[in-house]
């Protein structure tokens, strides 16, 4: 099965500091960027800094590179590094169907993924076809901040602004089978306010929360993470399918109710996560 | 190769290194501050001169505020000063 993607850390990829400390923070996946935490003045050397350090130091972290835009002159600077470094990520922003046309041409001789960062009107509205566009894109993240500026609304705690794009991009994801995280909650001391944006993107069926600061991770995670009731009912469910599958049962029961394969399937993934995240030992592990 | 012009690059936040590169002097000179000189001084002078032997630059004044950065960042800050200090623009 894939990688886990509750928790995506954006770091700034001029900051040296932030870099090298890139996997303490216990995020699944880090995001070096190049795009809107670095200036103008600065493109050069925060993609010279990313590179050297991806090339000198083995980091035990899922490490993502987010890219300029494809419509600005950084674009293709930045490709013709980044796409010579043992990286298995690029986020692209601003996705479009032609820059992801674009981007998947120039991978071509690479084994680099795509995820795509929606955050314009048109981007919401092609969201499907963009996931579709290639089989290197292994998911999106919904960016709010810029998708506000897009609609000319306020962009609220509440998040009221973005419920279609959350929606829509959630189900094309889920068609696609592709990983869908959602827009960071940008107040980095209202915890509050970002354990209930975290709950409602979870159950709007979002697999994770980009995030721009290292002390959002663990409210990210916590909530991410399956439960010890889910975890507990998922385990119950996959013991009951082995059991009948001994007894030669095609369709079973557990506490009086039919289980079917969807609630199978959503028992391995939930056992799955809390395996790979350490809730479990997985079957393969010692003791 | 030849630098054209003083370039700079780096900050002095911790973690990083604040290089400055002038062209026309006799020889390379480093002229290095570091909160670690007593210990890293010579491997962070050892790194410097590796990027000027890189780009094959001689008679450069490198001064270099170091505030404990790893190699890939005195690497990278070099590489951009060198770079900033050869283009035309």
């Amino acid at each position: 099965m894939n990688k886990i993607y509750r928790s995506m850390l954006f770091m700034p990829g001029n900051n040296p500091g932030m870099l090298q400390s890139a996997d303490i923070f216990d995020a699944d996946s880090v995001i070096f960027d190049l795009e809107d935490s670095v200036s103008i003045e600065e493109k050069d050397s925060a993609l010279i800094l990313v590179t050297e350090l991806m090339k000198s130091i083995q980091l035990n972290a899922n490490i993502v590179i987010r890219i300029n835009p494809y419509d600005t002159a950084f674009y293709q600077t930045d490709l013709d590094l980044i796409k010579q470094l043992n990286i298995n990520t690029i986020l692209l922003p601003k996705a479009s169907l032609q820059s992801m046309k674009d981007l998947d041409s120039q991978l071509e001789k690479t084994n680099i993924n795509i995820f795509a960062l929606i955050e314009t009107a048109q981007g919401i509205e092609d969201v499907y076809e963009i996931l579709k566009s290639t089989s290197r894109c292994v998911g999106l993240i919904l960016g709010g901040e810029d998708l506000s500026v897009d609609l000319n609304c306020e962009r609220t705690k509440e998040g009221t602004e973005l419920f279609y794009a959350r929606t829509r991009v959630v189900n094309a994801a889920k068609a696609l089978k592709k990983i869908v995280v959602d827009t960071p909650f940008t107040d980095t001391i209202d915890e509050m306010g970002l354990k209930n944006d975290c709950l409602t993107a979870r159950k709007l069926g979002f697999d994770g929360k980009a995030s721009i600061n290292p002390r959002q991770i663990d409210i990210i995670n916590t909530v991410f993470s399956p439960s010890e009731k889910e975890i507990k009912f998922a385990l119950r469910v996959i013991d009951a399918k082995n059991l009948a599958l001994e007894n030669g049962l095609g369709v079973f029961s557990l506490d009086g109710k039919m289980v079917d394969l969807p609630v199978i399937k959503r028992a391995e993934f939930i056992v799955h996560t809390a395996v790979k995240i350490g809730l479990i030992k997985g079957e393969n592990d010692e003791n | 190769m030849k630098l054209n012009k003083p370039a700079k690059a780096g900050t002095y936040e911790s973690n990083d290194i604040y290089i400055m590169i002038f062209p026309g002097y006799n020889s390379n000179i480093i002229e290095l501050e570091s909160v670690v000189y007593e210990t890293f001084g010579e491997q962070i002078k050892s790194v410097i001169n590796e990027s000027l032997n890189l780009f094959q630059l001689t008679g450069v004044l490198v001064k270099a505020i170091d505030k404990g950065a790893l190699d890939f960042t005195i690497r990278a800050r070099m590489t951009t000063a060198i770079k900033r200090g050869m283009s035309n623009e």
